[in-house]
């Protein structure tokens, strides 16, 4: 289920990023700013708030045990 | 000649870093090549983006957007602000534990110790070393070339002249760069690294305000571009082609493959630094590269009808018609600590060959830690006057070098599988990754052979596609500047037929033993009831 969630993330996070409607939008927005490029800034935008979902949601716990001051921290050094 | 000054007031600071964090060190290679696995959240962001930040995102991308328009922002940031922070948290933390619990420093160590191979290692080793030189090469260039642009001053009967030369400007470049990371190490660099993003961020946006003023406001700017025909299409993405554009989306995956990135993962002190790092990442990003592209795009209503070659430097042309010397003077810095960008890659092939030829073929084990940190630290000079000699000898062959990293990008994409394998599918083996590897190697020469053999037919820019094998159709295609499969840059089939061969050959050979499976793959703990813990 985790794995299906993930590649529909990743899915509408790639066709959200080929916004082809705007392709010829020459359209500028408050004035100075093209269409196309407030549209891939607000992408920026949106990747930051996606991170920010996936640390939240699905961080791998495991990964805390390796924290230097987890209560063991699996040190099996050659 | 007032820039210069503070390029050099710049460079004087970085070799300071360098002393001060030798100052800090301890002869052992762990700290010496991984800061101790000690570095801070606000060093680890900001030195992890700043490696990943070349010339390219300053001086590149705003000549590119003056020829190609505001499309190279999703072209190449964007995409990058999603993907890179995607693979630093699902491979960059993994990386990070690997490091903490078996003491791994760099991919191949992993790579050999995972799949139980030592010649595939060797292999991949030798395929990334070579991938990054360029990047060291053309690093040095860019050093000299910078510095002598910086530098040039009009003499009375009006001839421009530098006083400082592409020779001496690429090796003062060398010499910084060598010290603080001969003296530094991994933390020098690191600090470096934070202190030239930090300038950057906050000079840059400096910078872009007082443009604005002198130009009169962006608005006016954007209105007389839309209004000019041969420029109106700057403003949306007609000049970019649509499978080029789907094409870059697998650029970014290089860079979690390049070494001195995937080793940066390794120096952080503790794997919570990873949350706030893949979060700003985008924004860092978009800060980075919206000025930039937005400014090559007001370039080209500034400086109209410059050629390829000229259109790469109108950042520094914008900077020096509208803004105040001093801040052109502190952005030249800034531009020039993205040039010496190669400091991360000069340590990271430093590390690769300590760890991955010196110690594994028992040179650590005969002559100790501290001969190991030496032999580092020597190779590092070994390295970088190769380079400087290199960047003499070729001075006019960069298109070379930087034809080279393009296609190194592709190639450390294409890599992207065998990791995404080796830490996430225990079925994997040494004989898919060695089979993904040829191929990379394999895919790379060709397109290589295949874009020098066809120079000839290559099309002007703004002319359409030609077939270069017209029997095939659109199976080959060249563009003005690549080679295309159906119109897709070579990066994509590449990334694809790696990732086949991997799971096909790994699912045809055995796999490594148990014991080591269950390493890297721990049994899940049998709960008290007898049932699987979740």
């Amino acid at each position: 289920m985790r794995m299906l969630l993930f590649i529909v993330f990743v899915a509408v996070m790639v066709t959200l990023h080929h916004d082809f409607w705007l392709w010829t939008d020459k359209r500028l927005v408050f004035g100075f700013l093209p269409a196309g490029l407030a549209y891939h800034l607000g992408y920026s935008v949106l990747a930051a708030c996606a991170m920010f979902a996936l640390v939240k949601l699905a961080w791998p716990k495991d990964l805390d045990e390796d924290e230097p001051d987890a209560p063991s921290n699996g040190g099996e050094r050659a | 000649m007032i820039p210069a000054l503070f390029v050099f007031a710049y460079l004087s600071i970085v070799v300071y870093i360098g002393i001060f964090a030798f100052r800090k060190g301890k002869d052992s290679g762990e700290d010496f090549f991984l800061a101790g696995r000690k570095l801070g959240q606000f060093v680890f962001l900001l030195s992890l983006f700043g490696t990943n930040m070349t010339a390219f995102a300053i001086l590149g991308s705003s000549g590119l957007a003056y020829r190609v328009g505001i499309g190279v922002y999703g072209l190449m940031a964007s995409s990058s602000g999603f993907v890179i922070p995607l693979t630093i948290f699902f491979i960059g933390t993994r990386l990070w534990r690997l490091g903490k619990r078996f003491g791994h420093m760099t991919q191949v160590q992993y790579f050999r110790d995972r799949w139980e191979c030592s010649f595939i290692g060797t292999l991949i080793f030798a395929l990334t070393a070579a991938m990054l030189v360029p990047y060291i090469i053309i690093g040095v260039m860019g050093g000299g070339t910078t510095l002598e642009a910086i530098s040039q001053y009009q003499t009375a009967d009006g001839a421009t002249v530098s006083w400082v030369s592409y020779e001496l400007g690429g090796a003062i470049v060398a010499l910084v760069v060598m010290s603080y990371v001969f003296f530094g190490g991994m933390r020098g660099t690191a600090w470096v690294n934070t202190f030239q993003t930090l300038l950057f961020l906050c000079f840059g946006t400096v910078a872009f305000i007082l443009i604005s003023r002198s130009v009169g406001g962006f608005d006016q700017v954007m209105e007389r571009l839309a209004a000019n025909p041969k420029t109106a299409s700057l403003l949306s993405r007609e000049r970019i082609a649509k499978e080029e554009f789907f094409s870059y989306m697998f650029i970014p995956l290089s860079a979690i493959m390049f070494p001195h990135i995937a080793i940066m993962c390794m120096t952080a002190e503790r794997v919570t630094h990873f949350k706030k790092t893949v979060i700003l990442y985008p924004l860092c990003i978009a800060a980075i590269w919206i000025p930039s592209v937005y400014l090559g795009v007001v370039s080209a209503d500034q400086f109209p009808g410059l050629g390829k070659g000229q259109s790469d430097d109108v950042i520094l042309r914008m900077l020096t018609a509208h803004s105040e010397v001093w801040v052109a003077g502190i952005l030249g810095a800034g531009i020039m600590a993205c040039v010496m960008a190669s400091d991360s890659q000069i340590l990271a092939l430093c590390t690769m060959f300590t760890e991955d030829i010196f110690a594994y073929y028992g040179g650590k084990e005969r002559f100790g830690e501290k001969a190991q940190v030496w032999t580092g630290r020597a190779f590092v000079v070994v390295v970088t006057v190769t380079a400087y000699l290199i960047a003499l000898q070729l001075k006019d062959k960069a298109g070379i070098f930087e034809l080279a990293i393009r296609f190194a990008f592709s190639g450390f994409a294409a890599l992207a599988p065998i990791m995404v394998a080796a830490l996430f599918w225990r079925r994997s083996t040494k004989w898919g990754a060695l089979a993904a590897v040829i191929w990379v190697a394999a895919t790379l020469i060709a397109t290589w052979l295949i874009y020098n053999g066809t120079e000839g037919i290559a099309p002007k820019p703004g002319q359409p596609p030609v077939a270069i094998y017209p029997e095939w159709g659109q199976f080959l295609l060249r563009t003005p500047g690549n080679v295309t499969v159906y119109g897709f840059l070579p990066v994509m089939p590449m990334c694809l037929g790696s990732a086949v061969l991997v799971v096909l050959v790994s699912l045809l050979t055995p796999p490594p033993s148990r014991a080591t499976l269950d390493r890297y793959f721990p049994p899940k703990p049998v709960a008290a009831g007898g049932g699987i813990a979740a």
